[in-house]
């Protein structure tokens, strides 16, 4: 294989990349620049990634945050997209509650973690609870956003048809804000699962991966642990996020394509 | 001053290689002035981007006063068509034309007091503090000449320089081109698709063919100086030489031998 | 006229306010206090120090600016980072072919995540809240540091070498403009991000500031000291939010105009 035709692809040269960063860590524990003690040796530490996908407890804990994490989007898509259309519709009304949105939506969303404790004696009620009232801007700031895209000539040809305001609804302003509502599921996505760990970190007890975390603090080889389950939270991380960009791709081709298009 | 020989360009490779320039021999002297026309598409563009040294041609060779070009060469200055994208809208337009003199010999004031001297010479000494957005069209095209003057270059390109801007800017654009050239005995080499704008501004037409481009035409201009939009634009030997390049342009046989 | 008209879109807030205020007085539930209760505990908390103090309480002074201060720190240094990596990458092709999945696993990672990490590597304080804010917001700003150095317009680069710039000024003069209202959405995107992990970080590992206020308020059971807290964050959020907007506005006017024209 020539030079050229290694930088030319992509993914052996992101696993090179992957792969030279892990000699590096490994390398500076080694030589002792970085005290093994201080931050664990790469292997150790991929290792110990390995281990805890075969842990049951480590399972159950990524379960639990998963369990949290889809049910809040759920319910936050459930939320969110019929308050976006309602708003989105209603100027009158948005315009009376923008100043309240415009309120709330800076409040740093884990700071109502400490009050959703106090609120929610179930301590997964609660995860949700933070998660949908986090979660909820993105998908209704853009399902709002892609109603003022919908292109008024194709609601008058439908109406023109004889077609009523539900009809419309569900045949026109539908499908062209959905691409638009998907990005916003995307992004609350993760936001999610941003919240669903805050939650664990904090409150404690109950199970998910930032329980785990919190709890491997206490053990001797903490480092070990915690990195190795953080990893694991950027790989659900990841994970998510690719899952969701493909599907939006697939579904909204069309959508894609026009905008591109317009470029 | 510039010498340019057997100048081949090929972009890609394979059955989709498009031959752009198909062996380009040219001199230009000292303080000429020289339009290069031809069919829209035809490598005109190619062949500046060789002579600025912003593209490596695949072949042939392209001196500039006694150095071969590889890089972009020192004392040359290009006046891009596109106006919008070549001035920074992040800077004013005396910084515009002032920053490109930082790699000349000169301290802040020299700097400063250049930029406003040749933005005087196009007329737009009151907009120094303005920003390029903040002005026409036309005006924005001034601002790129002005640099171009500032930096004094001792070869000047010019690549469809007034292609964006209405037709009375346009005339007037032209006019500013020969005072200063007039006025500064510069080497300018102007790539226009325009057959008018050619023979009423350069010395000399060189026409290319469609792609792959070589010359097929190269004529003298002896029109009287100076040149006037409306009494040169009348005169005889314009409205022949003009009909002369049309018909080189358009692939047809020239009427007369072409000027050594 | 239109302060007016602004006033007049504000005639909500009022209701809101007295409708809450009514229902949380009918129902007497002490985790619902009332915003006059709410009001009152917040004048307690941080306005009712000395006059010459601008009445600020003790711990006003000592917790906000101890806060805000993190914040600025965590986010200037993300932004110094991640602007001069996200050049980098962004002009060297060969570069982010190597690194973008270590990128893309650095963003993918949900920020609280690395608060144990540091917490364990650095102990409580504020060196361990900076580098949590550092490395969870410094993605955004890399990544759109990196996405508007790479698509500078070819006729500027062009005009660039025409003229001779040299490396220096073809970086900060040309490039880093072309890139500003990119790296400006990433900014601010990270400021917002910024303010989540300063709180998370002062609830978990700290013994000052607005979030270690908010969690003593909230093992106290202080109800109405915990909402204050929040609202004091989301003032903050706001005026963060709105102070940037403002110095975009300002910075970048050079941008909106020359799009318009186009």
């Amino acid at each position: 294989m020539t030079g050229r035709s290694l930088l030319d692809n992509r993914p052996l040269c992101g696993a090179v990349g992957v792969a030279g960063l892990f000699c590096l860590v490994e390398l500076a524990g080694r030589t002792g620049f970085i005290d093994p003690i201080v931050f664990p040796l790469a292997s150790t530490i991929a290792g110990r990634a390995a281990a805890l996908a075969a842990d049951g407890d480590f399972l159950a804990d990524v379960v639990s945050t998963l369990g949290a994490w889809a049910a809040g989007l759920l319910l936050t898509v459930l939320v969110a997209v019929p308050a976006g259309f309602a708003l989105g519709t209603m100027p009158r009304v948005e315009s009376a509650l923008r100043p309240v949105l415009e309120f709330l939506r800076p409040i740093p969303s884990v700071a109502l973690i400490p009050l959703a404790l106090l609120l929610f004696s179930d301590r997964f009620d609660m995860k949700i609870a933070v998660i949908v009232y986090a979660a909820s801007w993105p998908v209704l700031i853009n399902t709002m956003y892609g109603l003022k895209d919908v292109d008024p000539l194709a609601k008058e040809t439908l109406r023109s048809f004889g077609f009523g305001p539900l009809a419309v609804l569900w045949r026109v302003s539908l499908p062209s804000t959905a691409p638009f509502i998907a990005t916003g599921v995307r992004l609350a996505a993760s936001i999610a699962l941003i919240l669903a760990i805050s939650a664990e970190l904090l409150a404690g007890g109950a199970s998910g991966i930032g329980t785990f975390i919190i709890e491997a603090g206490s053990s001797p080889d903490a480092l070990e642990f915690i990195v190795a389950a953080t990893i694991w939270a950027g790989v659900i991380g990841i994970v998510s996020n690719t899952l969701f960009t493909l599907v939006e791709r697939r579904l909204f081709r069309w959508h894609l394509a026009r905008t591109e298009g317009a470029r | 001053m510039l010498e340019i020989s057997n100048l081949t360009h090929t972009y890609g490779s394979g059955p989709g290689a498009h031959h752009a320039l198909g062996g380009i021999d040219l001199k230009v002297a000292e303080g000429e002035l020289v339009c290069i026309v031809g069919p829209s598409g035809c490598g005109k563009s190619t062949l500046l981007r060789s002579i600025a040294g912003l593209l490596r041609p695949t072949g042939g060779k392209v001196v500039l006063g006694g150095t071969a070009v590889d890089r972009t060469p020192d004392d040359l200055a290009v006046v891009f068509q596109d106006y919008s994208r070549s001035l920074f809208p992040w800077m004013s337009v005396a910084d515009n034309v002032s920053l490109p003199l930082r790699r000349k010999d000169m301290d802040k004031k020299q700097r400063r007091s250049a930029a406003m001297e040749a933005l005087e010479q196009v007329g737009l000494e009151g907009a120094a503090a303005k920003y390029p957005w903040q002005l026409s069209g036309g005006m924005q095209q001034r601002v790129s000449i002005a640099r171009a003057l500032a930096y004094r270059p001792s070869l000047l390109l010019m690549d469809e320089p007034f292609g964006s801007v209405d037709a009375q800017t346009r005339e007037d654009l032209e006019d500013l081109t020969l005072r200063v050239r007039s006025h500064h005995n510069m080497t300018i080499l102007l790539i226009t698709h325009d057959i008018d704008e050619s023979v009423y501004v350069g010395d000399r037409v060189v026409v290319l063919s469609k792609a792959p481009a070589r010359i097929v035409g190269d004529l003298r201009v002896d029109l009287p100086a100076p040149r006037d939009q409306i009494t040169t634009r009348e005169h005889p030997d314009f409205v022949h030489l003009r009909a002369e390049v049309g018909r080189l342009v358009r692939g047809m046989r020239s009427q007369s031998a072409p000027a050594s | 006229m239109r302060v007016l008209r602004g006033l007049g879109r504000l005639w909500l807030v009022p209701v809101v306010l007295v409708a809450w205020e009514a229902a949380t007085r009918a129902a007497e539930d002490n985790f619902f206090p009332p915003p006059t209760a709410i009001a009152v505990r917040m004048h307690e908390m941080w306005l009712s120090g000395p006059p010459e103090r601008l009445w600020l309480t003790d711990a006003a002074v000592e917790n906000i600016p101890t806060s805000v201060g993190r914040l600025f720190a965590g986010w200037l240094l993300a932004g110094v980072i991640g602007i001069a990596l996200g050049l980098m990458l962004g002009r060297s092709p060969v570069l982010s072919r190597f690194l973008d999945p270590i990128i893309e696993f650095g963003r993918a990672i949900p920020p609280p995540a690395l608060l144990p990490f540091f917490l364990a590597l650095f102990a409580a304080g504020a060196q361990m809240q900076i580098a949590t804010i550092v490395f969870g917001i410094i993605w955004p700003i890399l990544l759109n540091a990196g996405d508007g150095a790479r698509h500078v317009d070819r006729q500027h680069l062009e005009t660039s070498r025409v003229f001779g710039f040299s490396r220096s000024q073809r970086l900060l003069r040309v490039i880093l403009p072309s890139a500003m209202p990119k790296i400006f959405a990433g900014l601010r995107l990270s400021l917002s991000l910024a303010l989540i992990l300063m709180v998370i970080s002062e609830l978990v590992g700290s013994t000052n500031g607005i979030g270690f206020q908010l969690l003593d308020a909230q093992r106290s059971f202080d109800l109405p000291g915990v909402w204050g807290t929040i609202v004091v964050l989301g003032v903050l959020g706001y005026v963060l939010n709105s102070a940037f907007l403002a110095a975009e506005r300002r910075l970048l006017s050079w941008h909106r105009a020359a799009k318009q024209t186009i």
